[in-house]
């Protein structure tokens, strides 16, 4: 095991006040140690000298629960391919390395404490649609909607989103548009969301919108930067979606969008 | 004090129904006037807010994660159990009762794993009715394997991530309720304690760990869905906020801890690397199927590349003292083989706390592309955390803490003995006794939340005036600040040592002392050295920033404040038990064969305690365990 | 009707339907200048094959053709840009603090600059209308030549005199290599944002694009540098 010498420039900021850059020496990192456990010594060594460490999102630490959430380098959840923050290791960077350390960058996601922002917009949009409306002990015996399995994989696959946000710090735009599309994508594939799939789709989107999260221009980013992979198509998906509801919302018998409003 | 665990009576099969019908009922109208406060969003939390809701009660939940998608229930892997039998394998819910019953080692109520099984069918239908994406077949049908040794095909799973399904299913219930308003969602905030009044649990004190704030919610039930204490290891595979404080602040005002001394070990972790370690990974049990594990004969061979270790230099310690398990022994024997093996002085990696698990043979047998279609995504993680490639050479895993089947204790209706305290989930002890199988746990949160604890609220709520309690009774504002002035404490306390120091002292001591064996001087050392610590704790810990912020360092303190005191309960019930049973196993109490020896004589109960304001002496209050269905008899894995 | 228009107005105000209208006007633009230019290179089949290109167009449905395609066309133009002006700003708006250091991973300088590059393409549309269609400050509108005994606009001399001076001949390359760019993100892009694109599809869809934004440039380039720099028809 080798140690690592790093420079790193790390976000500092309190809620609500501009924030800046801080040069932070970090040498003798083991190179086994994860990048959260490298910013668990910084930290370390910042209580030691009476300052106050560096807030960063972080519970499962083995790259399930989306909410570490930094942006190294300037790629979210750093340089490795699939791989969210906690799951990156120190032995992808090289001794004399700079670290650029910011939080995930969006109006939607206003900062709460240096690298720590508030994602509660991501929460709000499934609310306005994500969901079945199944009410606890109604439904028929699982196996009477035989579900074939390549629906079954696909929809799958678009489940897999941890809610983690790098889409949306990836892009340019901050759009929020493959969060959005595997959440509706996953429900609107599904049979058992077909029955409220235009009421679903209107609704999730318009929340997006209204969360201000920019529009999506077919960068890919979000994509490249996802942890779990989940393809763009979903944003194909949900904008055949979207088209179809608004479609029927003008001129056939319009669905109440779930989430009120006009 | 007696303790009541209101089973029903009649016939076990015909318990849970009975219980059904003689459940109370409350109007819809009066439904709407009671408030109940749910900590946690995980499984348990999640579905029992949810289903609250629908049913018309106005709920208030709390999470300390950003969002409740996030609880910890997130991360569970494996699978969960049904007894659906749709695999005609012969499985049924008495099967199902009868497996879990023997797998907790006889230290379980029979009554409520008999409940669960017979729920675990209902869960699967809910899941899929909210879309939830199990695995299916080609025609259609969903999906079984069989998981952690059982005989039948019960186990449904989406990929590798049943758990984060299984919540994402629950997730959406629940928002579907706050979207309808009849759910009021906390996230990121902390409960730090609960608020009693006359004995009934009426509310709680929580702090928002976005600006500090600290608040009183009252409620006319209190529902803690807080999940496991696994953390007070320090190192498991737990979230790194999984924490004992809403339980133990519980136990505090009255509530009692059950076998706080049943905790998992899960043999296949990732090791630990260095002393930067902050948590450990799982790895899928599966792994055992088709690698050998084993250690160097020889210790002057720990240091050596494995393959330059002679095949007659290895010692395959499984296979030799467990001729028909071998590799698959079961969690607990697996986990403790590997501590003998490390404790001779023959593990291996960093620290010498390692076995390996070889694939050589198996590659050689079916190929590198049979064992990457396998395991081709566990050999990834193993790579991308330890850099080393399981293709190549052996894989070095360790036991970690994974789960604990320890809680307060709950009655039949999911309630403790406090009065309107309940408990959900991983947080209570009820159904899973000294051992929990695999995927159970998963069924154990959804039963109580979705079917259990929507049918038996109500026999409390029935007696209790809605809305009776407010935050302006004086035990609220006593409450607030008592953690006004504990997080005031923190701050001022001009120490030196960070929290996690402290934290990860008390977890080395834990393990060690009261990990995957335990004895009776060992746990007397470490009770005796808790309280030591404790103190140094109070005097000596530095919480830099402010109270009325974002403060992780502060949230951490309080968690570990409670778990330097929790531990010594921990420690005192391991020391009390003087048998070995399932995830208990105390050297003192072993076959010659080193099986676990139980004391169904001395030991057949349900240890809950109760606190006294002197953690040293908590009082021990027992409920009998009998079993009318499932004879006891010896688990054995020869 | 005002149900209807209530549910326009709201797919115009939302993020996708802003963006299906950019896809579908589009798409227009890409029929447009794709038929501009063939239409363009009939320059190289000699003078009458354009003027009689030309002529045809003016007296198209009586001379009512022209104002429709014109009508259409204009439609087209604000809907796109004032969409996606809009869109752009809310994009800038959605990422008020910028990064210290961002890296694009996949992305195409192309696509990070489509604002500039339409921009572009705008500023260029208005001098080029000035330039052959209005034909203000120059006396191109005099160029007369008879065609089937009918006294017809001479295109053929008006286009080798506007691309014999200099100034306006580099401008119409960088405005070609700008449309260029625009079109080689957005061509694929479209096809994205009206829900087609697949992932077999997708890279057909992204070779085609840079195929006919490469076609669209050679073409038009071909005649600005054929006559500026090689004076055909001068
Ligand atoms: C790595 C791993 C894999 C597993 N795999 C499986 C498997 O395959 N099958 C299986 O059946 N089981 C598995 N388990 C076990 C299972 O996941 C858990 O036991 C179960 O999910 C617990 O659910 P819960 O709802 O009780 O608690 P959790 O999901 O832990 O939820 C606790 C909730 O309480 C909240 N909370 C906690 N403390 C506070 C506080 N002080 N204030 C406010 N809120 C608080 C949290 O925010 C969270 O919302 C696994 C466990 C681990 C660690
Ligand atoms: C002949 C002229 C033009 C053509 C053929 C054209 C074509 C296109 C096409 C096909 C797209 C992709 C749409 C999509 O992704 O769905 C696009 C996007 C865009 N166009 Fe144009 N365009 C033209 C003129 C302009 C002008 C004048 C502007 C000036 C404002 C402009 C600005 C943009 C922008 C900013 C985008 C990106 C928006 C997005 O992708 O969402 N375009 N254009
Ligand atoms: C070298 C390339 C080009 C040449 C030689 C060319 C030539 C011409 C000519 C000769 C006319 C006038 C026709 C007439 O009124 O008789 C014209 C009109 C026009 N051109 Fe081009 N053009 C070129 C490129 C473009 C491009 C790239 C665009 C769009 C982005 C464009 C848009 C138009 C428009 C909108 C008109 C007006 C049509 C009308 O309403 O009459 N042109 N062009
Ligand atoms: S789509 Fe990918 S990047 Fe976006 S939130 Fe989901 S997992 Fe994270
Ligand atoms: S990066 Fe942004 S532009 Fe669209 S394709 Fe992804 S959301
Ligand atoms: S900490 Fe859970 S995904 Fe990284």
């Amino acid at each position: 095991m080798s140690q690592l010498n790093l420079h790193l420039k790390v976000w500092r900021q309190n809620a609500g006040q501009p924030g800046h850059f801080q040069d932070i020496e970090a040498p003798e990192i083991p190179d086994h140690a994860s990048f959260l456990e490298m910013m668990d010594i910084v930290n370390e060594r910042l209580i030691a000298k009476g300052e106050e460490p560096v807030a960063f999102d972080h519970d499962c630490r083995e790259g399930i629960c989306g909410m570490c959430s930094m942006q190294i380098n300037g790629v979210p959840h750093g340089p490795e391919k699939a791989t969210t923050t906690c799951q990156l290791h120190m032995r992808k960077f090289r001794t004399g390395d700079t670290i650029w350390i910011e939080p995930f960058r969006a109006k939607a996601f206003p900062v709460i404490k240096d690298l720590v922002v508030d994602r509660g917009a991501f929460d709000r949009i499934q609310q306005a649609g994500g969901f079945v409306s199944v009410r606890t002990g109604a439904p028929q015996d699982a196996n009477a909607l035989p579900i074939g399995k390549e629906i079954a994989d696909a929809a799958m696959d678009a489940a897999e989103c941890i809610g983690c946000g790098a889409c949306v710090a990836a892009c340019k735009n901050a759009s929020a548009m493959l969060f959005v599309s595997a959440k509706a994508g996953q429900l609107n594939l599904l049979p058992q969301g077909k029955p409220e799939k235009d009421r679903r789709t209107l609704g999730m989107v318009r929340q997006m919108d209204k969360e201000g999260f920019g529009n999506c221009t077919n960068q890919y980013e979000c994509e490249a930067a996802c942890p779990k992979q989940i393809s763009v198509r979903w944003i194909t998906k949900l904008n055949r979606d979207y088209a179809v509801a608004a479609i029927k919302d003008a001129f056939g018998n319009s669905p109440k969008v779930a989430g009120g409003g006009d | 004090m007696s303790l009541d665990s209101h089973i029903p009576s009649g016939p076990m099969a015909m318990k849970w129904s009975k219980h059904k019908q003689d459940s109370k009922l409350i109007n819809p109208k009066n439904k709407r006037k009671f408030t109940v406060l749910v900590v946690g969003s995980g499984l348990a939390g999640s579905s029992a807010a949810a289903t609250l809701s629908e049913l018309g009660y106005k709920v208030k939940c709390f999470c300390f994660q950003d969002s409740a998608r996030r609880a910890h229930s997130i991360a569970a892997q494996g699978g969960i159990n049904a007894a659906k039998n749709y695999q005609n394998d012969g499985d049924s819910v008495h099967r199902l009762f009868y497996d879990t019953v023997k797998g907790g080692d006889f230290r379980a109520r029979e009554a409520n794993v008999h409940r669960l099984a017979e729920v675990s069918v209902n869960i699967i239908d809910q899941c899929v009715a909210q879309g939830v994406p199990f695995a299916r077949e080609y025609g259609g049908m969903l999906a079984n394997r069989s998981f952690g040794g059982a005989q039948v095909s019960r186990t449904f799973y989406a990929r590798g991530q049943t758990g984060q399904q299984l919540l994402l299913g629950a997730y959406s219930a629940l928002n579907k309720e706050i979207a309808g308003g009849g759910v009021e969602m906390y996230s990121r905030m902390e409960m730090l304690d609960i608020v009693t009044v006359d004995g009934h649990a009426k509310g709680i004190i929580t702090r928002n760990l976005v600006t500090g704030k600290i608040e009183a919610h009252a409620g006319d039930a209190v529902l803690l869905c807080t999940g496991g204490y696994g953390n007070v290891f320090y190192l498991s595979t737990n979230a790194m906020g999984c924490n004992v404080t809403a339980t133990w602040r519980a136990h505090k005002k009255g509530a009692f801890f059950a076998n706080p001394c049943y905790t998992q070990i899960h043999p296949t972790c990732i090791p630990v690397s260095g002393d930067y370690q902050s948590k450990l990974t799982l790895m899928s049990e599966s792994l055992r199927n088709d690698g050998r594990v084993w250690v160097p004969k020889k210790k002057e061979d720990c240091g050596k590349a494995p393959s330059q270790i002679a095949e007659a230099d290895r010692d395959y310690y499984l296979e030799r003292k467990y001729p028909s398990f071998g590799n698959l022994a079961p969690r607990d024997i697996s986990s403790r083989a590997a501590k003998e093996a490390c404790d001779d002085g023959r593990g291996v990696g960093p620290g010498g706390r390692g076995v390996y698990l070889d694939f050589a043979e198996a590659i050689q047998q079916f190929g590198a592309n049979t064992i990457a279609e396998r395991y081709g995504n566990l050999f990834e993680m193993y790579e991308r955390i330890t850099g080393e490639s399981a293709y190549k050479q052996p894989m070095r895993i360790y036991p970690a803490v994974h789960y604990t089947m320890g809680g307060l204790w709950v009655d039949y209706n999911l309630m403790s003995n406090l009065p309107g305290l309940h408990v959900l989930g991983e947080a209570n002890f009820s159904d899973h006794g000294a051992n929990r199988l695999g995927a159970s746990a998963l069924m154990q949160g959804l039963a109580d939340g979705y079917f259990v604890i929507p049918t038996t609220i109500a026999n409390y709520l029935v007696s209790q005036k809605p809305g009776s309690i407010t935050t302006e009774h004086p035990e609220f504002k006593k409450a607030l600040e008592d953690c006004t002035s504990q997080t005031k404490g923190f701050l001022n306390n001009k120490g030196k040592r960070s929290v996690d120091s402290f934290h990860r002292e008390l977890g080395l001591l834990v393990w060690e002392k009261c990990g995957m064996a335990r004895d009776k001087a060992g746990l007397t050392e470490a009770i005796n050295r808790i309280p030591e610590l404790r103190e140094e704790f109070k005097q000596n810990v530095f919480v830099p920033g402010s109270g009325d912020a974002c403060n992780p360092e502060l949230e951490k303190a309080g968690r570990v404040a409670d778990f330097m005191e929790f531990a010594e309960l921990l420690c005192l019930d391991a020391r009390h038990r003087e048998e070995s049973c399932g995830g208990h196993f105390r050297s003192e109490y072993q076959y010659p064969d080193g099986e676990a020896k139980r004391d169904d004589e001395n030991f057949c109960y349900a240890a809950a305690w109760e606190y006294t304001g002197n953690f040293g002496a908590p009082t021990l209050n027992k409920e009998p365990l009998s079993f009318e269905e499932v004879h006891l008899a010896v688990r054995s894995y020869k | 009707m005002s149900a209807v228009f209530d549910s326009l107005s709201r797919f115009y105000a939302s993020s996708i339907g802003k963006k299906i209208l950019v896809a579908l006007t589009g798409l227009i633009l890409l029929g447009f200048v794709l038929g501009h230019m063939i239409g363009n290179l009939l320059i190289f089949a000699g003078q009458d094959a354009i003027n009689e290109y030309g002529h045809l167009l003016q007296t198209a449905l009586h001379g009512g053709g022209v104002w429709i395609a014109r009508a259409g066309l204009l439609v087209a133009v604000v809907i796109h840009i004032v969409a996606t002006i809009s869109l752009t700003r809310a994009n800038r708006a959605a990422r008020e603090d910028k990064y210290g250091m961002q890296k694009a991973q996949v992305s195409s300088k192309s696509s990070h600059i489509m604002i500039w590059s339409g921009l572009t393409i705008l500023a260029f549309i208005v001098y080029h209308l000035l330039h052959f269609t209005v034909r203000a400050g120059n006396d191109y509108a005099t160029y007369k030549t008879t065609l089937h005994g009918e006294t017809v606009h001479d295109v053929y001399r008006m286009v080798i005199a506007g691309f014999s001076w200099a100034p306006a001949s580099i401008f119409y390359l960088i405005a070609m290599a700008l449309l260029c760019s625009h079109l080689s993100h957005g061509f694929s892009s479209l096809f994205q944002t009206l829900g087609i694109s697949t992932d077999k599809s997708e890279p057909l869809f992204k070779k085609a694009g840079y195929a006919f934004a490469g076609l669209i440039f050679a073409g038009n380039a071909a005649i600005v540098l054929s006559i500026w720099l090689f004076g055909y028809g001068r």
